[in-house]
């Protein structure tokens, strides 16, 4: 069955471009930050807003800091935040999910009803609000993106797990005396790991993107510690002098969240039969 | 063994409830093979799960009437005591091999799963048995994922499983019908077999008499209450 996916996947050439990208992206987020000449956070206020030179590959800000190994550091901060977020929402997402579909009654209309009430809140305003009182930092704004993220993905896996509890399989398990947690864990969770796989992949990106956003306006990852998002806060700022502050982060985000929604379409193509 | 006293099970849909077995009984002895027969939706199926107390909430309930099992009532009992019977005291195969195993686990965690839901242990050598005595390859068996076998190597998985933990009664719900004739006969003289070497009571629920001669050594039918739509 895998090697099926393995080669139905190599056809997909956007999937594995995509694939590609984010390996040569978690490489640099990993080993970047030993490979860089100059320190990200180290100020040089004679080479203020320098273009790029072979000295500063992607320029200098407005504190004279080496944009490139700000880039760097930034998408360790990126990659983790979009991972870590994610981790999280697919965490609370999956249970909450599996519970309402599977026991129905009560748990379902509280867990479903709790899930209208987070869709029907702008994210970003609420994860403007509470990071407002909370301190921004990097920790925060993973765990806030991740407790945003998961209603959708509930409902998601509701779904999924409501037509795969009807199945004759899981009245075997039943017959042969499982427990609930037992048919709901190791019967019916493996049924719905591939809309799982495939909603993670694309949330990656857009935790990536939300991520950038609260950066941008202040309220992410602050500085000195350096992400995409506040690189771009400050270069519009010097949008009509400096170009490259604004330029290479915005096509870092791009090439990301692109690459994430790339492979993830490509992860759908290959696990949904019905495609 | 197993007694069923004026079982009566309604079906809800669209909130009003309708019968689908009324007032029926069965009383069936260990070690004896017992044919159920009636037409499609008469309720023969209805008369399993009811003994499985399997039938859900949300779709029926049993109006009336009594199931004894061991001189244990099993509409009274429990659900933690109904689980430690599911499995261990009865066993149940289905119509449809072909969706009646969870098609991304392999065989062997399947038995293995079976076994440890009542905390046995699930060693390599109780599996191979297990497979061996429903006439598989256990090597090649206990690797595959159900969609590398045929339907008939399924049903026999389904057994295996279904007697894993040795019990006393085996509801066959149409163990057959979804099978090619050849394979019917092999999956019904298996059954058989086991059934007069382990001493286990069998209900073969079925629409076919035919095959019930050969096999069981009486003959119970359900009267079908939907007739009276049909005729006009």
């Amino acid at each position: 069955m895998l090697r099926l996916y393995a080669s139905r996947f190599q056809h997909n050439r956007l999937a594995v471009s995509g694939l590609v990208v984010l390996i040569l992206l978690s490489g640099i987020a990993v080993i970047g930050p030993w490979c860089i000449h100059l320190p990200p956070a180290t100020q040089n206020l004679l080479e203020r807003l320098q273009p790029p030179s072979f000295q500063h590959w992607m320029g200098t800000d407005d504190l004279g800091r080496d944009v490139f190994s700000r880039m760097v550091y930034g998408t360790r901060v990126s990659l983790s935040v979009g991972f870590i977020a994610v981790g999280v929402a697919v965490t609370i997402g999956t249970f909450l999910g599996l519970v309402a579909g599977f026991f129905g009654g009560w748990w379902d209309t509280a867990i479903m009803r709790s899930v209208d009430v987070m869709l029907s809140i702008p994210t970003i305003f609420l994860l403007l609000t509470v990071l407002a009182f909370l301190n921004p930092n990097i920790y925060n704004v993973m765990a806030v993106i991740g407790l945003t993220a998961w209603p959708g993905l509930a409902r998601l896996v509701r779904g999924e797990c409501l037509s795969v509890r009807e199945r004759d399989y899981i009245l075997a398990a039943r017959v042969a005396g499982l427990s609930n947690g037992r048919i709901l864990f190791v019967h019916i969770l493996p049924n719905v790991a591939a809309p799982i796989l495939v909603s993670a992949t694309l949330g990656v990106g857009g935790a990536v993107l939300t991520e950038s956003a609260l950066s941008f306006l202040g309220l992410g990852v602050q500085p000195p510690m350096a992400s995409w998002g506040n690189i771009l806060s400050i270069g519009r700022d010097y949008l009509h002098l400096a170009w490259w502050l604004t330029l290479f982060p915005s096509l870092a985000i791009l090439i990301t969240v692109m690459a994430f929604n790339f492979l993830g379409e490509g992860l759908r193509d290959v696990l949904d039969p019905r495609l | 063994m197993l007694t069923i006293e004026n079982l009566s099970v309604d079906y809800v849909s669209h909130g009003t409830w309708t019968p689908a077995l009324q007032n029926f009984s069965l009383t069936m002895s260990a070690g004896e093979a017992v044919g159920l027969v009636g037409p499609s939706g008469s309720g023969k199926s209805t008369v399993a799960l009811a003994v499985m107390r399997l039938i859900r909430p949300m779709e029926g309930r049993i109006a009336s009437g009594h199931i004894v099992y061991q001189g244990k009532d099993l509409l009274a009992v429990p659900e933690y005591t109904m689980r430690q019977i599911r499995g261990q005291h009865i066993g149940m195969i289905f119509q449809d091999p072909f969706t009646a195993l969870n098609p991304v686990l392999r065989i062997d965690t399947q038995l293995a799963e079976a076994l440890q839901a009542h905390g046995r242990p699930a060693t390599a050598a109780i599996l191979e048995q297990s497979v061996r005595e429903v006439q598989l390859d256990p090597q090649r068996t206990l690797l595959s994922y159900p969609h590398q076998l045929s339907g008939g190597q399924r049903q026999r998985v389904m057994i295996a499983m279904a007697l894993l933990c040795k019990p006393k009664l085996l509801l066959a719900d149409e163990p057959t019908t979804a099978l090619d004739v050849l394979v019917q006969k092999e999956i019904l003289d298996l059954i058989s077999k086991l059934q007069k070497e382990r001493q286990i009571a069998v209900l073969f629920i079925t629409h076919n008499l035919k095959l019930l001669e050969r096999y069981t050594s009486r003959v119970v039918t359900v009267e079908s209450l939907r007739k009276e739509s049909y005729v006009h």
